[in-house]
């Protein structure tokens, strides 16, 4: 079972949707490492609200993912650990120690924008913008979701000038996000 | 349904099937949603112990009865290896497979009772208990 994984700006978010076997969470850790280069993603979110279980082999797998990620400059969060299963963690002696973790997706977008921004990566964050025809991939907005700007889907394909002039002025050639890519 | 039910287990797929089967039964027998995450918990590292030392087995879920009380027992079995040194399999942080798994100390603690037999070259066999409360 392929975990989806959707590039939001510079980042990209892994939803691991059910039940995981060992072979699926090795591939989604080689999936996110490779999609850090190709996107040149500056963190990853992993969100693991819907996981039934989360064992000695799903923990060290995120702590590698993590670990794998800052290698390559990206940083990780895992966000939506169930009370039950935290609870599961401590009792079988499970750490996520050197790893970031955040309540949920809102708080998990919250920490790495603050992150890359305190890290002097600072890219501004591109509006959403959904390559066309694909809309159902973006998200849907929610209150506090610091991506999600509504905008009609035709303005999305033609870039305005002007937009540019009233956005944070990017440093030169820093911002290959217009492209959107969602794959 | 007729208990126990068996699970054989092969490969991390079996892992978790028998943690989902493990869930399924828990529930049916009353556990609170707390508990069914360390059950399927509990399961998931047994099964997975089966998968590593021993490279098949089954584990065992039904239900037993005792005084009033009311819970679910797990057995995990193989015909692995064995542990040849029990104490020292049940001492926090040891593991033979390179940190795989917290082991059986982690086990004890998400269930109420915990038995281990095991013959080196014959096998091993893992029983463990949770009560309903």
């Amino acid at each position: 079972m392929d975990v989806p994984v959707l590039k939001q700006g510079p980042f990209l978010i892994a939803t691991i949707q059910a039940a995981l076997n060992d072979a699926d969470l090795n591939k989604l850790r080689r999936s996110l490492v490779e999609q850090v280069g190709r996107h040149r993603s500056r963190g990853v979110i992993v969100d693991v609200t819907s996981l039934d279980v989360l064992d000695s082999f799903a923990a060290r797998t995120l702590r590698d993912i993590a670990h794998m990620t800052g290698f390559r400059g990206a940083e990780t969060v895992i966000v939506g650990i169930h009370p039950d299963l935290a609870f599961a963690m401590v009792q079988l002696g499970l750490t996520l120690e050197g790893v970031a973790t955040a309540l949920d997706l809102e708080e998990g977008l919250a920490y790495l924008n603050e992150r890359t921004r305190r890290l002097g990566a600072t890219r501004p964050l591109p509006s959403t913008r959904v390559v066309a025809g694909r809309p159902a991939m973006a998200p849907a907005p929610r209150p506090g979701w610091p991506l999600a700007v509504a905008r009609p889907p035709h303005a999305i394909l033609r870039e305005e000038p002007r937009d540019r002039r009233r956005a944070k002025p990017a440093p030169e050639g820093a911002d290959p996000d217009t492209r959107r890519d969602l794959s | 349904m007729t208990y126990p039910e068996h699970v054989p287990v092969r490969s991390d797929a079996d892992v978790v099937i028998a943690r989902q089967r493990g869930r399924e039964i828990a529930s049916l027998l009353g556990f609170s949603a707390s508990d069914l995450a360390l059950i399927a918990t509990a399961i998931s590292e047994l099964a997975r112990n089966i998968v590593l030392y021993a490279g098949s087995g089954e584990i065992e879920i039904g239900h037993v009865e005792q005084s009033e009380r009311r819970g679910i027992e797990i057995v995990a079995r193989d015909q692995g290896p064995g542990i040849r040194n029990i104490p020292q399999a049940m001492r926090d942080g040891f593991s033979t497979s390179g940190g795989l798994g917290l082991g059986l100390p982690g086990v004890k603690r998400l269930m109420d009772e915990f038995e281990i037999q095991s013959r080196p070259g014959r096998g091993t066999m893992v029983t463990v208990r949770r009560w309903t409360r």
